[in-house]
């Protein structure tokens, strides 16, 4: 494997199939364009491959602004239409509190501690029934 | 009345005050080790007391003799700083009030004012009056030094018990595998809520927590403010990967949360037992009871 695939010049951040899930591992600064590439990305792979769910890891995401906090409920919303769940995993406690006080609770994504957590709960749940629905918290 | 001065060239007040300070300086700390304060804080011995005072008379006279009577931070005050707010901490320990202590700091003047009226009975009356008046403002900025330096150590003294508050107060305790808890106790400020926040959020890492409760059983009031910190923790533990279950909402917080109309969107348990229990639930271990088999 090529040092440019595995760390994309281009603004592309790798979406890994595993199964029946795609999964993405976003790492240091994420550039807006690069963000929105991965938006259109993932709506035409979970569009071409039919997955059922979508498992982002954001451990190593040090800072999340209102835009990348706003793309991310975007590919939850988008990812639902196409019926493919979306677990958001590992976020940082400062991350997280950064988040809560900008007011972007991000109601309608799951979220799990970590990865191995998020692939747990994409594999235990059902595929969604409600599209575009309210904030669904997990029972 | 002293000899070198001669009828009608009379020294200026702020000297004519100095130099009484170093003529009379062992009976004013005589006199001093009488008065309350310098009686109460130095119990040891009368001897001591004495000393005190006079380094208190020559820190009086320094500063006269630089001509800053009205200056707290004049340079002659430095030295008995600490002095003075070691006896202010030594009365309030004792269960005095500022007022009270200050009081006791102006008991200091009526003596020396005596002995400085005796002194200079025979000059002329608004000599008097002037040497009488400097003397008064300089025990006023004495007295200002002292409680100056007796309510900044009061203000260490709180800053560091509020950090400490800060540690004491949000204990994040394991209660079983992937379930931590903590219980809030007393009112809940943005401070504390942001350092409650931020050790739960922590504690989730650190123990891969799936449930994080929440119990307000000691917290006194819920108002709208205290709401929000709690849906923010709330809000910040699910964005972790984490549910948070809030417990031990009292009766009339209850009846409180409803009368302001506030929503409270998360899942509660009236007590720490059942927040447990549901978690339990949830993690797959149930609590069954062997004996009766019944709830």
């Amino acid at each position: 494997m090529s040092e440019a695939y595995s760390r994309p010049t281009t603004g592309h951040v790798p979406v890994l199939r595993l199964g029946d899930v795609l999964l993405v591992t976003l790492q240091g600064d994420l550039h807006d364009s690069t963000a929105q590439q991965l938006q259109q990305d993932l709506s035409e792979t979970i569009s071409r491959t039919g997955v059922r769910g979508v498992l982002i890891d954001i451990s190593g995401v040090e800072i999340v602004d209102s835009f990348l906090g706003r793309v991310l409920a975007e590919i939850a919303a988008q990812s639902r239409l196409l019926a493919a769940r979306t677990v958001v995993a590992g976020m940082r406690p400062a991350v997280a509190i950064t988040l809560v006080e900008l007011g972007l609770t991000l109601p309608g994504l799951s979220t799990a501690l970590s990865t191995e957590a998020g692939m747990e709960l994409l594999a235990r749940q059902a595929p969604v029934t409600r599209p575009g629905g309210p904030r669904q918290e997990s029972p | 009345m002293p000899e070198h001065e001669a009828d009608g060239q009379l020294a200026t007040p702020t000297h004519e005050v100095r130099d009484f300070l170093h003529r009379r300086r062992e009976q004013i700390a005589q006199r001093w080790a009488d008065e309350p304060l310098f009686r109460t804080v130095f119990t040891v011995s009368r001897d001591e007391a004495v000393e005190a005072g006079k380094v208190v008379v020559d820190a009086l006279a320094q500063v006269a003799d630089s001509d800053q009577v009205e200056d707290p931070d004049a340079a002659g005050f430095s030295e008995v700083r600490e002095q003075l707010s070691r006896m202010g901490a030594a009365r309030s320990r004792a269960g005095l009030s500022n007022t009270q202590v200050s009081s006791e700091l102006a008991a200091l003047r009526p003596p020396v004012e005596n002995l400085l009226a005796a002194d200079l009975e025979q000059a002329p009356p608004e000599h008097l009056r002037a040497c009488s008046t400097t003397l008064t403002v300089l025990m006023g900025t004495l007295r200002l030094v002292a409680m100056q330096s007796a309510l900044s150590e009061w203000q260490a003294l709180s800053d560091r018990q509020r950090m400490q508050l800060l540690e004491v107060a949000t204990p994040v305790i394991r209660l079983w595998d992937g379930i931590v808890a903590v219980p809030l106790i007393g009112t809940l400020d943005s401070a504390r809520s942001q350092v409650v926040m931020e050790t739960l959020l922590n504690a989730v890492v650190d123990q891969h927590a799936r449930f994080a409760i929440l119990d307000i059983t000691g917290v006194p009031t819920v108002d709208s403010l205290v709401a929000q910190h709690l849906m923010k923790t709330v809000a910040a533990a699910r964005l972790m990967g984490a549910q948070c279950i809030v417990s031990g909402i009292r009766p009339a917080i209850a009846q409180t949360i409803v009368h302001l109309g506030l929503d409270l969107d998360v899942i509660t348990r009236a007590s720490l037992a059942d927040a447990l229990g549901y978690a339990l639930h949830e993690l797959g271990a149930d609590i069954v009871n062997p004996g009766a088999g019944q709830r």
